[in-house]
């Protein structure tokens, strides 16, 4: 018998029922839906876009697509919301002096300045002077059109992109010790494996659909090992949680595998028969007891011995790691201690063993393989390699003079520009006035050039600041491939032609290339179906080999992983099964000693400031700050501090470091360490995070150490203001549901259950 | 349980607000997210916890019966839907009999709103938007052994204690398995072992 409560309301009913519908019944809308990928992170979910009858974007649907299995995070649920936007730039801006607001101007009129800034300064100053810097949000199509004009069109070596700031660090950790650069397994891998350690990665919220593989190992009895100085959502309920002190992630690998040496359970079948170098290492690790490594990295010696007694026996281990270790002065060397763990007890090669780095971008493993890195030409070839050149040299119908040598990383072109080495730049798919360390040094670097181009479809900090900036496409309005974290290779397609007068990306680059007018017949792409076709010539034979894919195939199969060398190669999901891509196919252990960071605590700079990303936004926020969600969920930057540190929540706090301060809101939390406070980075100038990071460079991958440096905090007055993203001129700031009280309740956002 | 329901599990839960993004998307409603995401524990870790309706079955839908205008529909499946715009006078007596804090209360219009299931997508066959997008599967909808075929090691929880009160409810809340629900204060009890209803 069903119970009723006693308090009953006068006069009801059966409240069984029937009745019409429960809520009017949605109009039947006339739409289809568009199979594709969304255009955040490395994860690169499936997800069919509905288009209205008259082709307008209006909403998303779940996929089931292999990769996400119809998941979805806030990011990509509201993605679509940003190609109707009205923040949508939709002509050409131009002004003749940076003190004059940006007006709208004809294409005519804008492409032919920034050509005839182009031939000026090249003319004066040399081919160098001037910089092309993209991104790897861009498809793969693009990323290698961006290389190729850089060499081709404008014949500069500078040319770089984005991904310098986010894994190029796990890039040539990879090329060291496997010799090519790709996350060796498929994540599918997880469900067979017994131990997960996940270092410096904070999948929960910045690969959030990838949690399910980590979820669904677990359920099938895997241990997770999480290493981050702050608990994180995926940490939360680790096996074996590891809250180390930012910068000291190669001393506690070492440490874990001085603990596996000494225990015996290193592979010393696998050591022998597949891998060099691991004499050096063992006498290295044996210099890392658990006590000096604790030691360095502020921990229990106990748990050190902990991890190794967890990965050391188990049958069937997986190490992934992200930005955390990688934004270091030491990225490389701190990917290749995670590396000598992984080999030294033979955790590759096999389901349910492996290593991978999580990408950050959407097409972060596509945009640093096909040419658009300082050192790099399609097919992930190095340019200084004389075969390579050869190989390139005769697809693009150039001569070895004519293409130019290896040239300088992201950050030190902004920084050549500030020395007035470089001055005319064109930026296409980033916003290094929130992105790049050193903000302030940043933006001399900017104001320093005589004429900077930005290529983009809102308008960013970066190109609020530059002289001519151009309309582009979003993701939903062109077609072309992407490779996500796994090294698989999906296609976005197709919804909606784009607003206005914007252009897709590469007919931008390719009108420039005509009108410049060298070369000019090299750039003939009519669509980026035939920029693909030719980056498939060019990536033949390289070790990042998609000459076997077309579109048609990689629709049919729901994404094709490289190298796939020919149209009926099914693509090779698993690495290193057989061998490693060295010339004598073994794999190379390095003996690395721990450094310390760039900069170093004292009395004046006692706290150590890490920064990184929360769920509700992405990268540069250039995207997700106009996403109402997005924005009610996470309006606003806050300082993440410890409750020993004396403030109490909402707090103003000033952060100072020797480069520049901020006031934020704090969040005082127990799950963050002592002596460390994170900003997450999304926002621009005043509360840009990377005001106060430093600008010191990995010698190898070049990238910035993001991830640690001094400072101090301090009570502050106001807490400073979080500006709306720029607008179009004319155009209105987009109104959100702005929310009185911005405070986050969690590293999350703001809880809704009271709302 | 036969019937497909949702179970929330907030130890899967990474409170990347998916869900309330999701519902905001539902034809039915949209804009408006019908879900509560809280942050439980706010201060010493990033635990996070959903809530949507539980479409409570035994006492049957209290936000329905304490409905002066019987303006709040429960269809064949048990499932309690928003209230009716031509009925609904936005009196909150359902806000305030609920035991789970769902019903949320449109003060510009006047009018009820919460969580039913997505009716519009359910009935065409679809999973709730929620439950689809839900990056953790901290939102599942399925049947009650299709989620133990998944998770081995976990019970679903349907009954719940309010001081001398306990309520079953249509979905249900994931716990581990072999822990003693009596021993959970505030919110589970000891699940009704035999249920003596041949609908469940």
């Amino acid at each position: 018998m069903k119970k009723l409560l006693p308090v009953m309301a006068p006069g009801i009913g059966s409240f069984r029922k029937e009745r019409s519908g429960i809520r009017p019944k949605p109009q039947p809308r006339e739409e289809r839906l568009v199979a594709t990928h969304c255009c955040y992170c490395g994860v690169q979910c499936g997800m069919y876009l509905r288009v209205s009858a008259d082709g307008k974007v209006f909403g998303v649907e779940p996929r089931d697509h292999d990769i996400n299995k119809m998941k979805l995070c806030p990011k990509g649920v509201t993605a679509y919301q940003q190609v109707n936007h009205t923040d949508r730039l939709i002509t050409p801006l131009m002004r003749d002096r940076r003190d004059q607001p940006l007006r709208e101007v004809s294409w005519d009129a804008a492409l032919d300045r920034v050509v005839s800034e182009i031939r000026t300064i090249q003319a004066k100053y040399g081919a160098d002077a001037f910089a092309v810097y993209s991104g790897s949000s861009l498809t793969t199509e693009k990323c290698y059109l961006m290389g190729k004009f850089a060499r081709v069109a404008l014949g500069t070596k500078h040319v770089d992109y984005n991904g310098r700031l986010c894994m190029v660090s796990a890039a040539g950790a990879n090329k060291k010790a496997f010799g090519v650069d790709r996350a060796a397994n498929p994540w599918s891998d997880m469900l067979e494996t017994d131990v997960i350690m996940l270092l410096g990665a904070n999948v929960g919220e910045c690969f959030p659909v990838a949690t399910q593989y980590f979820w669904d190992a677990r359920d099938r009895g895997a241990k997770l090992i999480t290493v981050d100085p702050r608990q994180t959502p995926i940490a939360r309920t680790a096996d074996i949680h590891v809250a180390l002190r930012p910068g000291t992630d190669a001393a506690f690998c070492n440490g874990v595998l001085h603990v596996i040496e000494r225990e015996g359970l290193i592979d010393e079948e696998f050591i022998a028969a597949r891998t060099t170098g691991w004499e050096q290492l063992r006498d290295k690790v044996r210099e890392y007891p658990p006590k000096r490594a604790a030691e360095i990295c502020g921990l229990d010696p106990a748990l050190i011995e902990q991890v190794a007694l967890t990965w050391g026996p188990a049958d069937k281990a997986m190490a992934f790691h992200a930005r955390g270790i990688e934004h270091h002065t030491q990225g490389v060397n701190n990917c290749l201690t995670v590396i000598n763990l992984v080999l030294a007890t033979g955790q590759i090669g096999r389901p349910g063993r492996g290593y991978g780095t999580i990408t950050g971008q959407g097409n972060g493993q596509g945009g640093r393989e096909h040419g658009q890195k300082s050192d790099q030409l399609p097919g992930q070839r190095m340019i200084e390699d004389p075969e390579a050149r050869a190989h390139i040299c005769r697809v693009w119908g150039i001569t070895d003079e004519q293409l130019p040598r290896k040239g300088t990383s992201a950050v030190e072109m902004v920084h050549q520009a500030e020395r007035g080495e470089i001055k005319g730049w064109l930026g296409i798919c980033n916003n290094p006035l929130v992105s790049m360390p050193h903000t302030d040094r940043i933006v001399r670097g900017y104001d320093s050039l005589q004429f900077h181009c930005q290529i983009d479809f809102f308008l960013s900090e970066t190109c609020a600041r530059a002289d001519v900036v151009l309309p582009s496409t979003c993701w939903a309005e062109d077609e072309g491939v992407s490779t996500n974290a796994e090294g698989r290779v999906i296609k976005y397609n197709k919804a909606a032609e784009p607003p206005g007068e914007a252009k897709p990306d590469w007919w931008i680059v390719c009108e420039i290339a005509r009108r410049l007018d060298r070369h000019a017949d090299k750039f003939q792409f009519g669509s980026a179906r035939a920029l693909f076709e030719e980056l498939r010539v060019a990536s033949a034979g390289g070790l990042a080999d998609y000459s076997g894919m077309t579109y048609e195939r990689i629709e049919q199969t729901g994404g094709i992983y490289w190298p796939c060398p020919s149209e009926d190669h099914p693509g090779t999901p698993r690495l290193f099964e057989e061998s490693f891509a060295h010339p004598d196919g073994l794999a190379r252990f390095h003996a690395i000693d721990w450094q310390h960071p760039a900069e170093e605590v004292d009395d004046e700079f006692p706290l150590r400031l890490t920064t990184g990303r929360t769920v509700a936004h992405y990268l540069s926020g250039n995207q997700t700050r106009r996403i109402d969600a997005l924005v009610q969920q996470t309006p606003r930057p806050w300082i993440e501090v410890h409750p020993d540190l004396g403030y109490a929540n909402g707090d103003p706090v000033r952060v100072v470091s020797r480069r520049g301060s901020a006031t934020y809101p704090a969040l005082v939390v127990t799950s963050i360490r002592k002596d460390t406070v994170f900003i997450p980075y999304h926002w621009a100038a005043p509360v840009a995070a990377n005001l106060m990071t430093v600008d010191a460079l990995d010698p190898t991958s070049l990238i910035p150490e993001f991830k640690v440096c001094a400072c101090r905090i301090e009570p502050g007055g106001a807490i400073d203001e979080t500006m709306p993203p720029p607008v179009a001129p004319g155009g209105q700031s987009y109104e959100f549901s702005r929310v009185a009280d911005g405070q986050p309740s969690a590293p999350q956002g703001r809880g809704t259950g009271k709302g | 349980m036969t019937k497909k329901a949702l179970f929330i599990d907030p130890g899967r839960c990474i409170g990347c607000q998916a869900c309330v993004a999701a519902c905001r998307e539902c034809d039915s409603h949209p804009g408006k997210s019908m879900i509560h995401l809280d942050y439980p524990d706010p201060g010493n870790s990033a635990a996070a916890s959903p809530t949507v309706c539980m479409h409570c079955s035994d006492p049957v839908a209290p936000c329905a019966q304490v409905c002066p205008t019987d303006a709040i529909p429960i269809d064949d499946h048990g499932v309690v839907g928003s209230a009716s715009e031509e009925l609904c006078i936005a009196c909150g007596n359902c806000v305030h009999a609920c035991p789970f804090g769902v019903p949320k209360l449109d003060l510009v219009e006047m009018l009820q709103s919460k969580c039913d299931m997505c009716c519009d997508r359910t009935s065409q066959g679809k999973m709730p938007m929620c439950a689809s997008v839900c990056p953790t599967d901290a939102l599942f909808f399925g049947t009650e052994a299709e989620l133990m075929q998944k998770r081995p090691s976990v019970q679903a929880v349907d009954v719940f204690g309010f001081g001398d009160e306990t309520v079953q409810t249509r979905n249900a809340m994931v716990a581990p398995a072999g822990k003693d629900l009596d021993r959970i204060p505030g919110g589970y009890s000891a699940r009704s072992a035999q249920d003596p209803d041949p609908e469940k």
